[in-house]
This record gives structure tokens, sequence and C-alpha cells, in this order.
């Protein structure tokens, strides 16, 4: 059995890993409510956006990726909200296979030109507090880990606060309820969702500032990320925000014990087959909605 | 008349084209529009799109190389029980997934999910021995499964090829067919009719594993080397689906068209991509134009090539 200590390390290593799981699938549950479409797209579009980070650190721009993050979080926005007018909208009326399809299509057009124009060398950014530590009760953190908990859960806060005091929030709640009413009040439905795209790649852009510290970047590094963040919405329910915050913790934690318990290698398997079993035996997750 | 001419140019081919490159994209062509008839029984002919259809050609092609390598097993009588393991995949994943009442983008992604599974366990286990990947020894006579001369490979990809479409096309005048076909219009609808679409289903998944599943000897038998990113790599999956969604999904010759235009555009964009000053590796190019033509796929044309061809289909699916 693993001993306290290090089952306690494991708990906060994977709380930190956590919280940019969280942001990763915030916006995929803000698109999945809103549109109801699920973005297979979401891992590649991280992926560029790590390497918008990486472009903007490297000279001769020399941008630390925290100060980065409000660049690459609106520049985000506006590829994704561009993103969604000219391709993704045209064909969202139709089967949700097909929007599944389309947005397939999308990441593997965006993998391979990653590999096309990057290659397929991993790059990863040097910064002089990346290797700093810290200790947080019987456990050692790495700093950025600490400083992307926080700031991932900021976000997540400002995006809650926006959506429930602003109009656009209101507007955005509107459109995943009840489509039909919303465009009876004069609600611009079309403008709505391709906001809310847009809003669910920001959060990609700020997560790829604050992964960067800690992780690399290469064409097929988004790939990892997808089948966690759809764990995640699956876990707390698709369209559920406080299920995002909730189930991209508890993956987290799932994550760093299983790694811990079965190994490097086995220890993949818990996401994946949390995945399976909630779709089986819970598909509403813990917060969702039923379908 | 047209499919015996047809037949007979693809029986032609490698006499025709004698390199052995050119055997060998024959071979790759022919292959991968069989493991995409494969995905077609489930996707084009019942409408369970799956994103994870390379986990029958996993569990396929390890549970034949494991019997041949560790057991030592003969690969000729491996071979139907890598086509039994992965029939047992499909109808396992079947009844779970179909049990719970998934559809549409969850059944999509469950397929996703199990394969990743099984990438991961066949990384973990020393059975597969993990990451290293299974060398089976060359030892190169028909009666091991192994041929020297890549003809052979061809012509068994191509009676695979043809097997499988002879399958499909029972599927489009039997009754088994006629259900899934209701099923993937409107299930409900189907229910009402009193089809057993959970049932059907299941059948048409374990069928559809179990081709899928015998499709993995055949690619370790050619190439000799299996990994866990192999047998249960994503790309592989999205090479089914793409070749029968660009051929026409739910179609015949869906698959076979889609996996001829799609290797023969990818050839051409390699090669001009390679003429460009300062490319070095233009293969991610001829990917991109793969997703590319899904796109427009979906978007304008949902019958693919295929409903250029048949009206019919057309005007059936509006009625």
């Amino acid at each position: 059995m693993l001993s306290p200590e290090i089952l306690f390390a494991g708990l906060v290593n994977g709380l930190m890993a956590g919280g940019i799981y969280v942001l990763v699938a915030v916006g995929l549950t803000l698109i999945y409510g809103v549109l109801h479409i699920i973005n297979f797209a979401h891992g590649s579009l991280l992926m560029l956006a790590m390497y918008a980070v990486f472009f903007l650190w490297r000279k001769p721009l020399g941008l630390d990726p925290y100060v980065a993050l409000p660049i690459v979080t609106a520049g985000a926005f506006a590829f994704g909200y561009l993103l969604y007018r000219a391709l993704i909208g045209h064909f969202s009326h139709g089967k949700d296979e097909n929007i599944l399809l389309i947005t397939l299509g999308l990441s593997i057009i965006i993998d391979n030109a990653a590999l096309f124009f990057f290659t397929g060398d991993t790059q990863t950014i040097d910064v002089t507090y990346a290797g700093q530590m810290i200790w947080l009760g019987p456990a050692l953190v790495a700093l950025p880990k600490l400083v992307s908990f926080a700031a991932a859960l900021a976000i997540c806060i400002l995006l809650g606060l926006f959506m429930t005091r602003t109009d656009m929030g209101k507007a955005i709640r509107a459109v995943a309820k009840e489509r039909q009413g919303a465009r009876l009040v004069g609600i611009d439905v079309e403008g709505v969702m391709a906001i809310s795209y847009g809003i669910g790649i920001a959060c990609l852009g700020a997560a790829a500032c604050l992964l960067m510290p800690t992780f690399y970047v290469s064409p097929t590094s988004g790939h990892a990320f997808v089948l966690i963040a759809f764990t995640i919405v699956a876990l707390g329910g698709m369209g559920s925000f406080k299920g995002a915050l909730l189930g991209g913790l508890i993956i987290g934690v799932v994550e760093s014990i299983g790694g811990l318990w079965l190994g490097e290698q086995l220890g993949q398997i818990g996401i994946p087959l949390v995945f399976i079993l909630i779709l089986l035996l819970r598909p509403t997750g813990l917060f969702g909605a039923a379908r | 008349m047209l499919a015996v001419l047809g037949v007979l140019a693809l029986a032609a081919y490698p006499w025709v084209f004698r390199s052995n490159y050119a055997i060998n994209v024959g071979f790759l062509i022919l292959f991968a529009a069989y493991l995409g008839q494969t995905w077609n029984i489930a996707g084009g002919f019942a409408g369970q799109t799956s994103f994870g259809h390379v986990v029958f050609f996993g569990v396929g092609a390890y549970t034949s190389t494991i019997l041949q390598t560790a057991y030592g097993m003969n690969p000729w009588i491996a071979w139907p029980f890598a086509a039994l393991a992965g029939a047992f995949t499909g109808w396992l994943i079947g009844v779970l997934s179909y049990r719970a009442g998934l559809k549409g983008s969850y059944f999509a992604l469950i397929t996703l999910a199990v394969a990743e599974v099984g990438r991961v366990v066949a990384n973990s286990l020393p059975i597969t021995r993990g990451g290293l990947g299974i060398l089976v020894r060359a030892d190169h006579r028909a009666a091991n499964f192994q041929f020297k001369d890549p003809i052979w490979f061809y012509y068994l990809a191509l009676a695979l090829c043809l097997l499988a479409m002879l399958i499909v096309w029972r599927l489009t005048r039997t009754r088994f067919g006629a259900r899934l076909a209701a099923i993937r219009e409107n299930e409900d609808a189907a229910q009402a009719l009193g089809i057993d679409s959970f049932r059907e289903k299941v059948k048409c998944l374990t069928l559809s594993g179990g081709l899928c599943g015998a499709g993995g000897t055949v690619y370790v038998q050619k190439y000799l080397y299996l990994d866990p990113s192999i047998a249960f790599g994503v790309d592989k999956s999205v090479e089914m689906l793409l070749v029968t969604m660009i051929g026409g999904a739910g179609t015949v010759l869906g698959p076979l068209i889609g996996s001829g235009v799609l290797h023969v555009v990818g050839e051409i964009t390699r090669d001009l991509g390679n003429s460009l000053p300062g490319v070095s590796n233009a293969q991610p190019l001829s990917i991109i134009v793969y997703g590319a033509v899904l796109i427009a796929i979906v978007a304008w044309l949902p019958d693919g090539l295929m409903g250029l061809f048949s009206r019919r289909s057309k005007d059936a699916r509006r009625a």
C-alpha cells in the first residue's frame, strides 16, 4: 500500500493538474451546452494555442507566458469566433454525428498543418521559475503548477460571474436553454453561438499559457487532453459548469493516484475507464440534466 | 457485367503495374477498403458511427500474434481466433453500450475510449511486450502465412475485400440489412414496427468486429511487427471512417472508391508537395487534404462520391 505522505503528495499534485483540466473542460462544456455539438477539435486547438505561446516566448518577442496570457486568450477568442462563423456554423443544424465529423476533419487539418509547418519536434520554453518548488504541507509542488491552479480557478470564477451577471451571459444561457424562445425575444442566436464558441476556445488560450511553463508542445500534444476533457465533461454532466469544475479536480486526482498505484504505464487506464463507466452507468454525470 | 469487369481489372492490376511499389500501393488501397468496409457495416448500414473501430483490428492482431509467437500456433489456424476475438469485442461493446442506451456521438466517444483502454493495456502487459512490440520471426513460406512476393498479399487483400463486399451486398438485399437501415433512419420508428433494435445492433457490431479482427492478422503477417500504437492508434480508426464517408457510407462500393481516391489524391499531393522548394516531408499535406475532403463531403455530399452516381439513393433518402 502507499504511505499516507505519498498519497497526500499525489492528491495535491492531482489537484494542481486538475486546475488546468477544469479550464480545458469548461470551454468544452460551454460549447456543448450552447451549441449541442461535441467539439472534437478541442485538443488540436489547445495545441495550436500552445504553439502561439511558444512563438511569443521565443526571440525576438521574448514574452513571458504569463504576460502573454491576455494576448493569447484574446487571439484564441477571435480564432474560435471566426472558425464558427466561417465553418462550423454553416453545418450545425444537421445530425450531431455530422458536426462531430466536421470537427474531426478540422482536428486532422490542424494537427497536420502543425506537423508540416512546425515539424514533429517537441518544443519547450525555459522560464527561470519553472523549477522552483514550494512545500505545501508534506507535499512538494512546482511553483508554476500552483500558479496555474490558482489562475485556472480564478478564470473559472470570472467566467461564472460573466455568465450570471452580464447581459451577454444571460443571452448565452437563454440560447443554451431554449433556442427558439431566445430568438423570439430578439436575441441574435447565431451571434451568441459564435461568441460562445469563441469563449470556449479562449479558455484554451488561457490554459495554454498556464500549461507551457511546465509542459511541452508538439503537434500531437493536444491528443492527451481530448479524452481527458471529454471524461470531465461526461463526469460533471454535459453543459454543467459546476460539473466541469468538480469533474476536472476529480480527474486530476484519479490520474495522479492511478499513476502512483498502477504505475506510469497502466495508470493511464484510469481516465478512459472512468469515462466508459460514467457513460454506461450514469450518462447524465454528476450535475447533468436528463438527456 | 460491370462487377465482373471490375474484378478482372483489379486482378490484372499487378500484371500491368509490375513494380513492388505499385503492388504495395494496391495492397494498401484494398486493405484500407476492407477495413473501411467493416466500419461501413456498423457506421454506414446501422448508423453506428464509431471513432474507435481500430480496437477490433488490434484485438484480432494481438490474438493471432500472441497465439503464434508465445504458443507456437500456426498463423493460419490462429487467424479464425483473431476473427472470433474481434467478434467477441464487438459483441461486448454492443451489449454494454446499447444496454446503456448510448447513441450518436456518445457511442462514437465510447468506442474511442475503449480503443484507448486497449492501447494502455497493450502497453503494460508482459505478454504483449509493452511498447517494445512483438516481432514475428521472418520465415517466408506460404504454410506460415508469410509470402516473399508482395503479389500474394495483394491477392489476399483483394479476396478479403471482395468477400466483405459480398457480405455488404447481401446486407442490401436481406431483411437483416433492411432492419439495420430502419434503425439508422429512425430507431424509435423501427422499434415501433417490432424490430428488436438492441439485438440487431449487437449482431451488426459483432459481424463488423469479427471481420475487422481478421484484418489484424493480415496486417501483422505482412509487416511482421505489432506494437500498441499500430494496434490501437486513432489514425487507423479515422482512416476506416474516412474512406467510407468519402466513398459513400451505406453503399457496397463506397469504401473501395473512397480508399482508391484517397490514396491516389494522397500520393499526388505528396509528390506535388515534395517538388515544392524547401519542403522535405509533404506527408502531412496529403493528410490535410483528407481532412478537407471529409469536411466537404459531410457538408455537401452526405452520400459520398457514390452519391454522385446514384440519383436513386439520394431520392430514397429525401423521401
